[in-house]
Order: structure tokens, then C-alpha cells, then sequence
């Protein structure tokens, strides 16, 4: 007996010692790092080595990200962690006055970002500033619209935003499950300016959202509906756009989308500097970086999800503008229609009614 | 004796007690003693939290999103959406369906690995029946989505066969859901009901045929009833992991219908509007815990 508990012992000494010895390295390491550290809230298309690895040997610098998905996931480890923890914010420039009015974000200098370089629309006052103080640069977007394989539906019937209400494409349609978009898609639909949406719009949306619900396949989150589309369980995807199909198009050409003539929903994130972040200019030169040429050009192609560069300087290849159908994009930001920037009452409303159009029959 | 702690009461109740009196206060000292990181641990990790979410749930977000004054408004708004009613609904329907499913198929295969495998291939028939459990929860979905969806073995295999046109829709709906599940569960409760069996004596089967039942007979009245303990604690765990799921019927489920899981991520991942899923999840937890109240007369773990 006492030989085992002698043995176990030993054991136990081989594996804590090496253990504990690694530990101490490790944290020692962090220590001697954290000086040169930014810690960056970001979604899965800032993780690329690729894009980063430049920036942290330019600056002597190691960028530590933690993903997110939503403002909500970031509000959610800013609660978490001590002020100062985190220096950059990815964000969904929808709720930038959102988070300013908490006090989360540090005001910018305009002069400090390629703006000039920024189309108009795309650097609205709207999405980047409260009170005409600049508290993110917006550094890429998007749409939600109709993504299709133009092998299976035909190109010119996707140019009209009802084609997925269709009964000839019941069960070959696939709804991507965020609300906001969804409801704006709707609205356009029905006619509606989705800006001026209000309570006494809300019964025709949900009937529109109820009827391309029961024309659909499947609702889903992004990876469903990506390998819905990608694998022909479906031919269309509403609330597709880019960010499903440019990544897939060396292995999946047939796979498009487009906005329709009565428009589309835009997405658009920029980049933020934490209030409390310690390291002010590090994180402005980060923004600097990702809003360069290269950095842009990374970023609009990231493995996670590719997107349009805010900075039309952005270094694409012929081809890659070709994918994000860069001739076209004029075209498209004229005829899309940001998020929506409401109250929480108001929003509460919105999830509401998606509820219940999830719930129909 | 003066007020003194729990502690103090206890020494002297030892000092002064008869050697069996103390061996037996020893003997309850070291249970208390045992017990304690148990209770400590429930404490923590359950009670705790629960009482934080409690108390989150009567907070509701105000008008600017922040959390307001205390109230009952996330509860009050809970149960006028028709559509919230109807998440916490699918979710009991749902798990009812599992439950009483997963339980039907398991007990045959149990009972089969109990009483007709020799003892000797028994663990092998075991580690075969808990084989999917090497697999992640996650992977196993998405292989259902590829043996389901329109362009899956299925539908191929059929349409290959010239028996339809049209792919079938078995994917993304509740039965796809109800699948997934009860692929899961099945192993959860085979194992929960084949405990049970090994326990049960053989010979009391054969005592019932000896005094002129049928096999069939015995079974229904001497086996069965004595295997209920097996069947409620697979049943009760199934309801535990089931009702709370949100990864099966977001991977399988393509939003044809709510569950009140799916319908607390919503409320997080946008407005992170914490005090109304802690309402739900609250509620969620109430619905476990009349479920543990309905059944607990026939949980005995012991007889595991």
C-alpha cells in the first residue's frame, strides 16, 4: 500500500513538476509580452495570421483577439473584464451611437483615417459619429439580399425581390435567421422605406416574413444556410449576399447574388478604440493598418467571410474585384438600405414579431 | 449547557457521550464531513447561480436598455407573447415525444443486452451501445443533416431508385429535431435501464411462471414494474438535457418551429437583454422541477 502511494507519488511529481514549470513559462511569457499586446474584440474575419502577422512585425506587437459575433457578445466580456482589458472593437457600426452613449468607446480624429478614399455612404455621420463627434471608421460591408446558384434559378428572375415568395421555388429556399435584415427585406417587399418602419407596418411585415417562411426550406444561422446553398439543399438564400458566396467561388462559380431593382439590405462594420483602452495609439495605428491598401484587401478577402473594403484604394487582385463585383458596387449602395438604428423598445418589438413568424405554421 | 456554535455543541457532545454514543457521532462527523464538497459544489454552481438569474429576472431592461427598476415585466411579457408560449409549448411537446420515444426503443435494447447476451459478450454489447457517445454532440447533428437533407443519402438513394421526383423534406423540421434527439438518447437510456435490470433477480421471472404466468405475463407484472426506476431516471435526464438543448434543433430543426432555448439565445445575442432570458431560463428551470417532483417517487438512484 504504501509502496503504490509512494509510486502514485512519483507519478504525480512527473506530471505536476513539468506542469507547474510549464505554467510559470507561460505566464512569465505573458508578463514580458503584455506591453507589446493589443487586445482586440473582433468577428472571425480579423483572425487571419495573414492580415495580422504584418501589423504585429511592423509594431513589435502581438494582437490578441477574442471572437465575437454580436455587440451583444461584446458587451457581454466587456462585463467580464476589468477596464482597459481590451483596446479595439470590431463592431456593427448600426450601434455605434448605441455604444457611445455608454460611454464604451473613445472619440477619433477623422484626419487620422483614409476618409477621402471612403465613399460618402459608406462613411454616413449616421453610422460613424454621435453629435458630430467620430467614434468608429467603418472598414468593410456588405448586403443581404438574394444569394442563388445561377444554375438552378435563373439570374433575371432574382432581379425581382418577390422571385423568393414564388410558389415555383417552394421548398428550394433558404432564410438566413437574423431579424433585423429579414424584417427590412420585407418591408422593401412590400413597397416600405424600412427607415420609416413603425408599430402600425409591423402585421403586413410579419404576414410577408409568415408567407416567405412557408415558401422556404429551412431558416438558419450563417453556417446552415451557407451549406444549405453550397450543397444544393437549397437554390436561393434571402438574406444571402457576398459574405456567402465570394469565399465559395473557386470551388462553387455557379453561386451569385444580386440586388434586386426595388433594393437590398446593407451591413457595414468599423472599427472603435475602447474608452478605457491603455493603449490609445497602438490601437489607432491598428485601425490605420486595416484601413491601408493591403489591409484592406486582407481584410475583404478574409477566409472567414469576404466583404467589400471600405477604402476604395483597397489592393484586390482583377479577379477578386470581379467575385465582390466591384463594378457594380456604386450601384448597389445607392439601391441598399443600412440596418436599422432603433431603440431597444423598438427592437424588442422587432424580435418579437420574428418570434412569431419563426412560430407560424 | 450555555449558547454556544454548532461546533462547540458537537465537541462537548463527544467529550461527555459514551464510547458507542461518540464512535457514532465520529461516524456522522466523517458523512458531514464527505458530503461537504458535494453540498459546497451544488451550492456554488447551482444555487447560486440560480439565485443571480432570479434576481436578473426582476430587473427588466428600461427604455434605453439598461436595467431598470424592479418588476415583473419580463414575466408579465413572457406569457401575453403568444409566441413565447408557444417556444416553452414545442419545448414540452418536444421533450414529451423524446422522452417517451427514446425510453420505448431503449428498454428492448437493454432488456436484450441484460438477459439475452451472454454475460460474457455484455460489455462488449455495452461499449457497442455507447459507441455514438465517442462522437461530438455537434458532428452527430450534422450527420443526420447529411443523412436528411434534400441532397442527403436518403433522398439521393431514393431518387436513384426512380421512387421520387422530388426530394423529400426530412431535414430541417421538428421530426428532424425529435431524431437527433432520440438517436441520443436511446444510449442515455439503455444504459439507465440495463443498471436497473442486471439488478433484477432472474428468478423472480421464473417464480412467476412456476405459479402459472406466461412469459409474457411475468414480464409485464414482476419485471417491468421492478424496472420502472431505470426507465424514470433515463426519462428524468432525457427531460434535463432535452428541454435545454439549443444546438439539435438549431443544426436540425431550420426554425420550423421555437424552441424556448432558441427563443433565450435570441434575447441574448442581440440586445443581450439578460433579465428576459433569465425570466425564460427561470421558467425552463420550473418546468424541470415540476418534472422532478412528478417523477420523483420513482428516482432511485440506489437502484442504479
Amino acid at each position: 500500500m504504501t509502496a503504490r502511494v509512494h509510486h502514485a507519488d512519483r507519478v504525480f511529481a512527473r506530471l505536476l513538476l513539468p506542469a507547474v514549470a510549464l505554467g510559470a513559462l507561460t505566464l512569465g511569457m505573458s508578463a514580458a509580452e503584455a506591453a507589446g499586446t493589443l487586445n482586440v474584440l473582433t468577428w472571425c474575419d480579423h483572425e487571419d495570421p495573414a492580415l495580422l502577422h504584418p501589423f504585429e512585425t511592423a509594431n513589435d506587437v502581438k494582437v490578441n483577439f477574442k471572437d465575437i459575433d454580436s455587440t451583444a457578445a461584446a458587451l457581454a466580456v466587456l462585463k467580464q473584464s476589468k477596464p482597459g482589458d481590451w483596446d479595439v472593437l470590431v463592431i456593427d457600426q448600426t450601434d455605434t451611437g448605441r455604444l457611445s452613449k455608454l460611454g464604451v468607446l473613445e472619440p477619433l480624429a477623422a484626419k487620422d483615417y483614409p476618409f477621402a478614399s471612403i465613399p460618402a455612404t459608406i462613411a454616413d455621420p449616421k453610422l460613424t459619429s454621435v453629435d458630430g463627434t467620430l467614434y468608429t471608421v467603418p472598414e468593410k460591408f456588405g448586403y443581404n439580399t438574394v444569394a442563388y446558384n445561377k444554375s438552378m434559378v435563373d439570374p433575371a428572375a432574382m432581379t425581382d425581390i418577390n422571385a423568393p415568395w414564388d410558389p415555383k421555388y417552394k421548398g428550394r429556399v433558404a432564410v438566413y435567421d437574423y431579424y433585423v435584415p429579414e424584417i427590412e427585406y420585407a418591408a422593401i417587399a412590400l413597397g416600405k422605406d424600412p427607415a420609416t418602419l413603425g408599430d402600425g407596418d409591423l402585421a403586413a411585415v410579419k404576414d410577408k416574413l409568415v408567407a416567405l417562411k412557408q415558401n422556404a426550406a429551412m431558416v438558419g444561422d450563417v453556417t446552415t444556410v451557407q451549406q444549405a446553398l453550397a450543397t444544393g439543399a437549397v437554390d436561393m438564400l434571402v438574406g444571402g449576399g457576398e459574405w456567402v458566396t465570394a469565399g465559395l467561388s473557386k470551388d462553387q462559380p455557379n453561386l451569385d447574388y444580386m440586388i434586386p431593382h426595388q433594393g437590398g439590405v446593407r451591413w457595414q462594420q468599423g472599427l472603435g478604440v475602447f474608452a478605457t483602452s491603455k493603449e490609445k495609439p497602438l490601437a489607432v495605428k491598428f485601425i490605420q493598418y486595416i484601413l491601408s491598401p493591403d489591409g484592406q484587401a486582407k481584410l475583404a478577402t478574409s477566409s472567414c467571410y469576404w466583404g467589400m473594403p471600405a477604402n476604395s484604394q483597397a489592393s484586390l487582385t482583377p479577379a477578386q474585384k470581379t467575385i465582390l463585383r466591384w463594378d457594380d458596387q456604386a450601384k448597389f449602395v445607392k439601391a441598399s438600405h443600412p440596418y436599422l438604428q432603433m431603440t431597444p423598445e423598438f427592437d424588442k418589438k422587432l424580435q418579437a414579431l420574428w418570434a412569431s413568424v419563426l412560430q407560424s405554421k | 449547557m450555555g449558547v454556544g456554535t454548532a461546533e462547540q455543541v458537537i465537541a462537548s457532545s463527544i467529550v461527555t457521550a459514551s464510547p458507542a454514543a461518540r464512535a457514532a457521532l465520529r461516524v456522522r462527523l466523517a458523512g458531514l464531513l464527505y458530503v461537504t464538497p458535494a453540498v459546497l459544489w451544488v451550492l456554488v454552481f447551482f444555487f447560486a447561480p440560480v439565485l443571480i438569474m432570479a434576481g436578473y429576472s426582476f430587473l427588466p431592461l428600461d427604455a434605453n436598455g439598461e436595467l431598470g427598476s424592479v418588476g415583473t415585466g419580463d414575466y408579465r411579457a413572457f406569457f401575453a407573447q403568444g409566441a413565447y408560449l408557444g417556444a416553452l409549448w414545442n419545448s414540452i411537446v418536444t421533450t414529451a415525444i423524446v422522452v417517451a420515444c427514446s425510453s420505448l426503443l431503449a428498454y428492448p435494447f437493454a432488456y436484450g443486452i441484460a438477459r439475452l447476451v451472454a454475460p460474457r459478450f455484455q460489455r462488449i454489447a455495452l461499449a457497442a451501445a455507447i459507441l455514438p457517445f465517442w462522437t461530438s454532440y455537434v458532428v452527430r447533428s450534422y450527420a443526420w443533416l447529411l443523412a436528411l437533407s434534400p441532397t442527403g443519402v436518403i433522398n439521393y438513394t431514393l431518387r436513384s431508385l426512380r421512387l421520387i421526383d422530388h426530394p423529400l423534406i426530412l431535414a430541417y423540421n421538428p421530426h428532424a429535431t425529435e431524431l437527433g434527439f432520440i438517436h441520443f438518447f436511446i444510449m442515455l437510456n439503455t444504459l439507465t435501464i440495463y443498471a436497473n435490470l442486471v439488478q433484477i433477480n432472474p428468478r423472480y421471472a421464473l417464480a412467476a411462471q412456476d405459479l402459472g404466468a406466461s412469459k409474457w405475463w411475468g414480464f409485464l407484472t414482476v419485471t417491468l414494474p421492478l424496472s420502472v426506476p431505470g426507465i424514470a431516471v433515463g426519462a428524468f435526464l432525457t427531460i434535463v438535457l432535452c428541454i435545454g438543448d439549443y444546438v439539435t434543433p438549431q443544426i436540425l430543426g431550420g426554425f420550423r418551429e421555437l424552441l424556448l432555448p432558441q427563443l433565450i439565445m435570441m434575447q441574448i445575442q442581440r440586445q443581450l437583454d439578460l433579465p428576459m432570458a433569465s425570466a425564460m431560463s427561470l421558467i425552463l428551470t420550473v418546468v424541470v422541477a415540476m418534472a422532478y417532483l412528478a417523477m420523483q417517487r420513482w428516482l432511485k438512484m440506489a437502484r442504479l
